[in-house]
């Protein structure tokens, strides 16, 4: 009666998302499967697409600073760091020394929120409801303190090509050291919540494992190569906005497993506290804007800038035909490359394991599909 | 224009434009060289067409041919085993109208370089994806949005755009509000995404 063929196995392509919630907004995957093995995977991207580097070449440069936070939108302090650096690199000015440190506090605590989206949404993945709550409670206070700053909470514009749009208000840097104060112990109140926790730790050991070697031929980098042993942070590497002077350690991992990528990532939040720390401690007089014309008009010519996002590398590519807008506007976006490294990653795993991947590279659709 | 006598340092090439209305302004570009440079250049000869370096970011401009092997050369004899990115610039007014950008990072050295290279409309110019995965999404970017075919590529597919779509958007002759009317209309059922 019943099919003599019924319980021979067969391969099965199944498509998750780009509805799918664990997918971190529009990211579809069409696995192919044997039962829950994953045989491969391709990613399906694009669902975001609004032609950010289309639009720069036809804004000013003073008008698509604005846009760039909008490609990786829960670290936008970031975005707006890489591309001014860019555009005052292709002017060859360099924003005074109050600029650059009042820019290293944003952007650290830029760092800070965007990990914890990251650690909240990524347990959530795995089946831990209540981290959500308790990062989001402190990601709250940091973007208190944008508000109070430049109005704005997640898509700051912060920066201005020179230096800063506003003078820092009454109390900053004592509102900074609070936070710090208050934060400190919150991740080790999540290490003890998390670090020891038998289903996590199950979850995510040789879980997306990918070795030094990986990463560097899949152009993987920020907590991901780190997490795989290699003491690399652009921030170290080629300082900028005055990072050299600043005390911190690169937390590495060993084995390049979820596992280790989530020991990294919340030791870079610590770090993260001790440079804004250092900063607000010693945050110089002085103007906030270099001498930066009204009308930007860069000579013919072109730069490439990159800095340590929270992500990993994000690069800018603009290239100046002397007008007042950009000719190109490339964004090297660390969210697009990291994720091609999932395919080598999710092959052996099972499709739980492809949760905790996509959590553990940390993606932005935003920033995927530009 | 800008704010009188507070002008931002200006490279003296740079301001041709209204002297020599015919030759556009180029790059202040100064000449590289390093050992580095001595060795690609005894290693390629003349398939390396200049060797350059602009507000200190240096680079080589190459024929389309070596980008390949030199790139391979690179990774294997001198560090450069990070391949960053890779992109274009279109210029239609030139013969060779696309500009592809390889940029690359050694971790060794702590160093970064660009490749470039110039190919008409049509020139299919190699993958990278033998000497660096990294280049698979790259170049599929890259043919998405400036319609540059890459010979050898495994999956050469549109990836940001819809597989359907007509056009390659970064191209400069597409303006901001060309789109693909009748895709727009056959999948999302409007005139216009206007």
């Amino acid at each position: 009666m019943a099919d003599p063929t019924f319980l021979d196995s067969t391969e099965l392509v199944l498509n998750m998302g780009p509805q799918h919630p664990s997918t971190h907004g529009v990211l579809r995957v069409i696995l192919k499967l044997d039962g829950e093995k994953v045989l491969g995977t391709e990613c399906v991207i694009g669902y975001l697409h609004r032609g950010v580097e289309k639009i720069g070449e036809n804004r000013t440069y003073q008008m698509f600073a604005p846009y760039v936070d909008r490609t990786d939108y829960v670290a936008s302090v970031s975005n707006g760091l890489g591309y001014c650096l860019a555009v005052e690199k292709l002017l060859n000015v360099e924003a005074p020394p109050r600029a650059q440190a009042v820019r290293v506090i944003l952007t650290e605590l830029n760092r800070i929120s965007s990990h914890l989206v990251w650690l909240g949404t990524h347990c959530l993945d795995i089946g831990a409801i209540t981290p959500l709550f308790y990062t989001f409670r402190e990601r709250e206070m940091i973007m208190d303190i944008y508000e109070k700053y430049c109005g704005a909470r997640l898509t700051t514009h912060a920066f201005r090509i020179g230096g800063l749009q506003y003078e820092l208000y009454e109390g900053f840097e004592q509102e900074c050291r609070d936070l710090c104060d208050w934060f400190l112990p919150r991740v080790d109140e999540y290490e003890q919540l998390l670090t020891g926790n038998r289903i996590l730790v199950a979850r995510m050991t040789n879980v997306g494992v990918l070795t030094a070697e990986d990463c560097k031929a899949y152009g993987v980098t920020g907590p991901m190569l780190r997490a795989a042993g290699v003491p690399w942070d652009l921030r170290k590497a080629q300082p900028y906005s005055g990072y050299e002077q600043y005390e911190f350690e690169i937390p590495t991992g060993k084995n390049g497993d979820t596992y280790d990528r989530y020991l990294v990532r919340m030791e870079e939040m610590r770090q993260s506290v001790r440079i804004i720390r250092q900063a607000a401690d010693r945050i110089p007089d002085g103007p906030i804007m270099a001498k930066v014309p009204k009308v930007i008009k860069p000579p013919v010519g072109e730069v490439y800038v990159s800095i340590e996002a929270p992500k990993g590398e994000l690069g800018y590519l603009i290239v100046s035909d002397g007008s007042t807008q950009p000719y190109r506007v490339r964004i090297r976006p660390p969210s697009f490359i990291n994720l091609q490294s999932l395919d080598k990653m999710a092959r052996g795993a099972l499709v739980a394991d492809i949760v905790a991947i996509i959590g553990t590279i940390d993606i932005v659709l935003g920033e995927v599909d530009r | 224009m800008a704010e009188e006598g507070k002008p931002v340092p200006k490279p003296p090439a740079a301001q041709a434009g209204s002297a020599a209305p015919k030759a556009p302004p180029q790059m202040a570009a100064t000449p590289w060289e390093s050992e580095l440079t001595q060795a690609l250049a005894a290693r390629f000869g003349d398939e390396i067409l200049e060797f350059s370096s602009y507000l200190g970011q240096e680079f080589l401009v190459a024929r389309p041919a070596a980008v390949i092997p030199i790139l391979e050369w690179l990774k294997t004899e001198a560090g450069f085993d990070y391949l960053v990115d890779i992109t274009a610039v279109d210029y239609p007014a030139r013969a060779e109208r696309f500009e592809l950008f390889y940029i690359l990072y050694s971790f060794a050295r702590n160093q970064r370089i660009r490749i470039k290279t110039n190919l008409p409309d049509g020139g299919r110019p190699a993958t990278a994806t033998g000497v660096h995965l990294t280049a698979n999404w790259l170049e599929r970017e890259v043919f998405d949005m400036f319609g540059i075919e890459f010979a050898g590529h495994p999956d050469l597919r549109r990836i940001l755009m819809p597989e359907e779509w007509q056009g390659h958007p970064l191209r400069k002759d597409y303006s901001i509000l060309t789109q693909d009317q009748a895709w727009v209309r056959e999948n999302l059922g409007i005139e216009s995404a206007q």
